[in-house]
């Protein structure tokens, strides 16, 4: 081809020089572009955030840890002549009004005021003196100024008591029977410490047999009368079922009485056993008390312990922090309920929620055709996480706890619907098979069917589809709700007046803090689902696979570590979410555990204590807040270690999936 | 750039410009013209031919296909009829008819946009993933239209197999990455799919190197290993006809050496058909060479005679790298 004539290659070469522009020369920016200021503004925001996370973990770590170590006994007569006994707890500075010292003794007055100094500052201490019953104070003030004299005595033994808190004294004399066994402090606390364990078991003996043995006995008493209540409410008072029934509760009652009496006198011989210990202990202000040593669950010489055991009550006190139950009103003894309850809500959210939201996020990257309604929906999801958790609550309540819980409880009568007689509801049970029918077939004819193809016809189709499975869904909801013949599952208790779906419950609980946490989980799914590459799902359908059968095998397993990333959000957000909780199920007593040892072992439709509450309840709603705030940091500690356990099993497993789909061995 | 307008306004068809690719180059460098224009422009320098092909397709013309009479003599497994396509408003193909020999490898080639890889991805309905894709003619593969109502797609893609630009191994173990064409059929034959495995790696020349490996993950591969793993992929279904998507394009020297190897071995027991930029690669490794411009197809014929007498200028000028 040589005939071809090609264009001549001649490059006009523009004077590339002349074109520059001119640099500005200014000092400013000089010292921007050299000096990069913006590295410290940045790095300054970055390690005052850091820094403020920190000290929080600080605080509450410092204040949380302290709690439970036993301090020694100080006991300190002031000028005046008191005598107090107790714990100091803290200590400020203040400025006491001038009338103070006029309450003082007269020879004291000018020392005390020397002792003040210059700036009129004096320190005071608060000391925990316990004694509730004697002196109507759990705490006191002392000003150091009136100090006259401070010790640290031996035989100062603190008791820690099932009820009134605790008590400072010394030990005078051990009754047993009434009689005196011993005299000297050494000699009372020997055989004080010597009964003190088995009286300790026969009162856990004594628990046991209530809560087990005469709790099965009351369980089998409750069913007999809500068989009675059943026996009313289908057949009336007047029928034979009820009399049978009546007859097998009067039976039954008087079967149990007499089990009932067996247990009463175990019960009451291990607590005669009990009660034949008690010691007589002194306060610093000469007051003598008798203490039960059944009422006592800890008791030591704070000022005699070395440091071993002193860590010794340290750890006790976290043992029973951890795994007992809580005692007056939730500022005495544990929190393992609370614990319990916090843990299975947030599992049972998970479990509601990340399929919920996983097959949601599916259809709306996977499936859905861009376009104005899709992202309407998805500014509609990412303002949803945005709407105050209350709202949740309230919904909760409203919707789970009274509409579903009741209808669950007594049928549609119960949430003052009326249901449809048999014939209209069988009736609209015909339209809803026929527009379930009608929405499938019009759905398969217009099964992957490519834009490009759609007639009209098809178009219309397609609209009909989805009007039909609408109008299905309402239908659905509809039959449900008009239910005849339906009085619930638990009518009984409903007619009883006591609600079981009908009142906030774990599991609404739980469902309502899946709702709340949600959008977490959809948008965290989105953006895994957009990270996987388009070759993959290319590559899979070249292969001859559908659409599911690459979602199933190639996105969905390359996307699960992102998965687990919005499942680690979501609980995360979901354990720490008081609010809402308040309403839907959270209490601030709960006598069982909605996971235990009788069938169906988890119980959804109980109430439960949550730590989050549990705070808030234990920091400003105890008769006795001042012994209250140092628990206020320990269960905030736990609840942070509670998050970052769940957590830290989810960012596990989430490493592991990584390391399977993502890239290396299997 | 007054040559431009010059040029679209010669042309009497004012939607000239939006039915070309807005990347390819051509549409940018005026086709006739004068030489200051086109070398100020810094683009390759295009043949100017008073009545040449080029400049028909720039004026809209309909443009026919040059076959070589060799062609029609092997029984074809892969027919296209007067297939065009559309992007929305955009045709992108224009009136293809050409037919892909049995047990040969068939090279496309052509500038960038030129419809090569549309062209391919037609042909197990790939582009039914793109919305606005519309399409006007068939193809047939032995015989069965790809394109009439009531196809099922997933069954056509089960008789073809595709390879990708970039290696798209599967997040799963090697073994797994080779029978997934028979793990969606629901295959839990362990002994079939053990022999299925190693028949394809050996038939993609990766056996060797993977035979110890089988359970480790096949992103552990490197990128040669891993597009020969999708080519074993490929192949484990026994396709009828298997398509190459510039194979080699992101692969180093000695890794294309090892791939073209591996297809002039595949050639005689699958049909290929590949699309390459890489003119050597083509001469080198197909029996049967097309070559497409800006969505028309100008010249088919065996490799041979395409690279060393062409029927038309316009492919000369290609093939010797006076243009494209």
């Amino acid at each position: 081809m040589s005939s071809t004539t090609l264009a001549p290659i001649e490059k006009p070469k523009p004077n590339r020089a002349m074109r520059r522009r001119a640099r500005p020369k200014s000092g400013a920016l000089t010292l921007l572009a050299q000096g990069e200021p913006m590295i410290w503004l940045t790095g300054g925001a970055l390690v005052l955030s850091v820094a403020m996370i920190l000290a929080l973990l600080a605080l509450v770590v410092f204040n949380a840890m302290g709690t439970f170590w036993p301090d020694r006994l100080v006991e300190i007569t002031t000028v005046d002549g008191r005598k107090l006994l107790g714990e100091v707890t803290r200590s400020e500075s203040y400025v006491p009004a001038a009338s103070a010292f006029e309450s003082l003794p007269e020879e004291h007055r000018e020392q005390a005021q020397a002792a003040v100094g210059e700036d009129g500052e004096a320190r005071r201490r608060l000391l925990r003196t316990g004694n509730y019953e004697l002196t109507n104070e759990h705490f006191n003030w002392v000003s150091d100024y009136e100090i006259a004299d401070e010790s640290l005595p031996d035989w100062a033994i603190i008791f820690e008591r099932r009820a009134w808190g605790r008590f400072y004294g010394t030990p005078k004399t051990l009754l047993v029977d009434g009689q005196p066994t011993a005299e000297a402090p050494e000699d009372v606390w020997a055989q004080f410490s010597e009964h003190l364990p088995e009286i300790q078991e026969r009162f856990e003996r004594a628990n046991a047999i209530r809560e087990h043995d005469l709790g099965r006995l009351n369980a089998r008493e409750e069913d007999a009368r809500l068989a009675l209540t059943e026996a009313r409410l289908h057949h009336g008072a007047e029928s034979a079922e009820y009399a049978e029934a009546n007859a097998h509760l009067t039976v039954l009652t008087a079967e149990l009485t007499e089990e009932r009496t067996e247990f009463a006198t175990e019960i009451k011989e291990l607590e005669d056993e009990n009660n034949r210990y008690a010691v007589v202990v002194t306060t610093a202000s000469g007051q003598e008390q008798t203490i039960p040593l059944s009422t006592v669950v800890l008791a030591y010489p704070a000022n005699q312990l070395t440091w071993s055991q002193q860590l010794g009550v340290y750890f006790a006190r976290w043992r029973e922090f951890l795994f007992d139950m809580p005692r007056e009103a939730n500022t005495e003894g544990g929190v393992f309920p609370a614990i319990w309850g916090t843990v299975v809500m947030t599992l049972i959210m998970s479990l509601a929620v990340v399929p919920f939201g996983v097959l949601a996020a599916l259809y709306l990257k996977e499936y859905a055709k861009a376009g104005p309604v899709v992202s309407a929906i998805r500014i509609a999801i990412n303002n949803l996480a945005g709407v105050p958790s209350i709202v949740f609550g309230v919904f909760g309540l409203g919707f789970f706890c009274y509409i579903i819980g009741g209808f669950i409880d007594g049928g549609p009568k119960h949430v003052g619907i009326d249901p449809w007689p048999s014939g209209t509801w069988f009736v609209a049970v015909g339209f809803l098979a026929a527009c379930g029918t009608g929405a499938f077939l019009l759905g398969v004819y217009n099964l992957s069917v490519r834009k490009a193809e759609m007639t009209p016809l098809r178009k219309v189709a397609s609209w009909g589809a989805i009007a039909l499975w609408i109008a299905a869904v309402a239908l659905l909801v509809l039959v449900v709700m008009h239910l005849p013949h339906f009085n619930g599952f638990y009518e009984a208790r409903t007619a009883d007046g006591n609600p079981t779906f009908g009142k906030g419950a774990l599991v609404w609980a739980s469902l309502t803090l899946a709702l709340l946490t949600l959008p977490v989980v959809i948008v965290a799914t989105e953006e895994a689902l957009s990270a996987v590459p388009n070759s993959m799902r290319e590559g899979s359908y070249a292969c001859g696979a559908s659409k599911w059968q690459t979602i199933r095998r190639i996105v969905l397993p390359r996307a699960m570590p992102g998965i687990m990333t919005g499942m680690i959000l979501a609980m995360a957000r979901g354990a720490g979410e008081v609010a809402p909780l308040m309403l839907v199920g959270a209490v601030k007593v709960a006598p069982d555990l909605p996971l235990d040892t009788t069938f169906p072992f988890v119980h959804p439709d109980r109430s439960f204590l949550h730590l989050g509450f549990h705070i808030y309840d234990v920091g400003f709603q105890s008769p006795n807040s001042e012994a209250a705030i140092p628990l206020v940091y320990t269960t905030t500690l736990l609840l942070i270690g509670i998050v970052a356990t769940l957590n830290a099993f989810a960012v596990l497993l989430r490493a592991r999936l990584r390391r399977r789909f993502v890239v290396g061995q299997f | 750039m007054m040559t431009v307008k010059e040029t679209t306004t010669t042309t009497d068809k004012p939607g000239i410009r939006q039915m070309t690719p807005p990347h390819s180059r051509i549409t940018r460098t005026p086709l006739v013209g004068d030489a200051a224009a086109s070398a100020a422009s810094d683009q390759p320098v295009v043949p100017q031919r008073d009545g040449g092909l080029l400049e028909a397709i720039a004026r809209g013309e309909h443009v026919g296909t040059e076959t070589h009479a060799a062609i029609g003599q092997h029984a074809a497994v892969l027919e296209v009829e007067k297939f065009n396509l559309w992007y929305a408003a955009k045709q992108a193909l224009f009136d293809i008819g050409m037919s892909i020999p049995e047990g040969k490898v068939t090279a496309m080639i052509g500038p960038s946009g030129c419809g090569k890889s549309t062209l391919l991805r037609c042909v197990n309905r790939m582009n039914d993933l793109i919305d606005t894709v519309r399409i006007g003619g068939d193809m047939r593969l032995s015989g069965d239209s790809i394109y009439s109502a009531g196809v099922d797609v997933i069954e056509l893609r089960k008789r073809m197999g595709m390879v990708f630009q970039k290696p798209n191994p599967f997040p799963m173990s090697i073994y797994e990455n080779v029978v997934y064409p028979l793990r969606i059929d629901g295959v839990r034959d362990r002994r079939l799919l053990d022999e299925v495995c190693e028949h394809s790696l050996r038939g993609a020349a990766l056996w060797e190197e993977a035979k110890d490996r089988l359970h480790e993950s096949a992103l552990s591969l490197s990128g040669g290993q891993q597009q020969r793993l999708c080519i074993a992929r490929a192949i484990a279904s026994e396709p009828e006809v298997l398509l190459l998507d510039e194979p080699c394009s992101a692969l180093d020297p000695i890794a294309t050496g090892k791939i073209e190897d591996l297809i002039t071995e595949l050639k005689g027991e699958y049909s290929v058909l590949i699309v390459t930029h890489n003119m050597q690669q083509a001469a080198r490794i197909s029996d049967n060479t097309a070559f497409m411009y800006l969505g028309r197809l100008l010249e088919y014929g065996p490799t041979v005679d395409m690279f060393t007498n062409p029927h038309l200028p316009e492919t000369e000028d290609y093939v010797t790298g006076r243009f494209g």
